[in-house]
């Protein structure tokens, strides 16, 4: 019973999380102005990072740990350049 | 996926709970970047996912490994950490940039920057 | 001591999170994070980073459970007003407060603060008028905002006194 339980709210959660890459993802390609695309794309970021948690739980593998860090690293970094880009035109002054 | 029937029932219990409701509360933050009506709006959306979703989540993971293999290490407090200090910094960048570009337009609706305050100068009239 | 470890907080917490990421409290990893923590703390002595002394711990942790009980209080909150965003369109807005916060970090933490919260964003601070723009989601009285930020203030400046 709790076997089935457990398997089941995993996939119902990873379900939702998809949605949320998909809301995320649609916020990204329409967004009116840059600034709401780049949102977008750090919420995609966010939410990748919750879905490989939610693998990483349903699988027992703690690889999967390493790989949301990374995520989480990428995201933040590519974030912040987008968003200097965006108030100075350049990214390096 | 046969190793997630070791768990006790009260773990299993936790783990369902802390991973649904962190998956929802990241979903109503999505749409919440989907469905409400301008920028500024949009920037309180991803808060959702980064505040309440990460801390539940990651605590699910956490109870997890530690109730599967025995092994008290908590690694996923990093990414907690690491998300809550690194999300304001994107998010305060992001505002500034869309501040500074709307004031650039022109647009309505916008608090106009404040004209920074003379220093206090010396009289120079009496000499 | 200053010269050999100039920043000893900084060093012991990468020293931790080294240990988090290798998973082990070997010896030789306990070396190799004590090198690294050392090594980047002169890396950040070029840096020059503002520093602060906070104080008292125990009023620093009761500031930090008021602050997450914030957090988990205004997620309820945003969330209700997402979920309601199709019948009633949110009042949301800008608001000005002034702070009269000097220490660097402690400015930089409330930000933090204020930008991990959802419902309050922080915009921009006028360093010459110390005074803050802010955008909050749901503005049913402004008052309760401001208060909110003033609470913040204070408990900041009692920390870094």
């Amino acid at each position: 019973m709790t076997e089935l339980a457990i398997i089941w709210s995993i996939l119902a959660a990873q379900i939702m999380i998809g949605l949320a890459m998909a809301f995320a993802a649609y916020r990204m390609v329409k967004g009116p102005r840059a600034q709401d695309r780049i949102l977008g794309l750090d919420t995609l970021y966010i939410n990748a990072m919750l879905m490989l948690l939610t693998f990483g739980i349903r699988t027992a593998n703690s690889i999967y740990f390493e790989s949301a860090l990374i995520v989480a690293l990428i995201g933040f970094v590519s974030s912040i350049a987008f968003g200097k880009f965006l108030m100075r035109g350049e990214v390096i002054e | 996926m046969s190793h997630l029937t070791d768990l006790p029932t009260w773990a299993a219990v936790i783990v369902c709970g802390f991973v649904l409701l962190g998956a929802a509360i990241a979903l109503i933050g999505s749409i919440g970047l989907l469905r409400l009506p301008d920028f500024y709006t949009r920037l309180h959306a991803p808060t959702l996912a980064t505040s309440g979703g990460v801390i539940l989540i990651c605590t699910a993971s956490m109870v997890c490994f530690a109730v599967l293999q025995n092994r008290w290490v908590f690694h996923e407090v990093l990414i907690i950490v690491f998300v809550i200090m690194t999300t304001p910094v994107t998010l305060m960048l992001l505002g500034q940039a869309a501040l500074y570009r709307d004031r650039v337009e022109e647009r309505r609706g916008v608090p106009l920057k404040q004209k920074p305050l003379r220093e206090e100068t010396p009289d120079e009239t009496k000499e | 001591m200053r010269t050999w470890f100039p920043y000893p907080l900084l060093s012991l917490g990468l020293l931790i999170i080294w240990m988090l990421l290798n998973q082990s409290v070997a010896p030789g990893t306990i070396v190799m994070g004590t090198i690294l923590g050392v090594a980047l703390a002169w890396v950040t002595l070029k840096l020059t980073p503002a520093r602060s002394h906070p104080r008292r711990i125990l009023r620093t942790l009761a500031f930090g459970a008021s602050v997450f009980l914030d957090v988990i209080r205004s997620n309820i909150a945003v969330a209700r007003v997402i979920l309601r965003v199709g019948r009633r369109a949110p009042n949301s807005g800008f608001l000005t407060v002034d702070i009269d916060i000097e220490d660097e970090n402690a400015l930089a933490l409330l930000a933090c603060i204020m930008t991990a919260t959802p419902g309050t964003a922080w915009l921009e601070y006028d360093r010459g008028r110390k005074s803050l723009l802010f955008h909050v989601l749901d503005m049913e009285n402004e008052e309760v905002w401001i208060r909110t930020v003033k609470r913040y203030e204070a408990g900041l400046k009692e920390m870094f006194g």
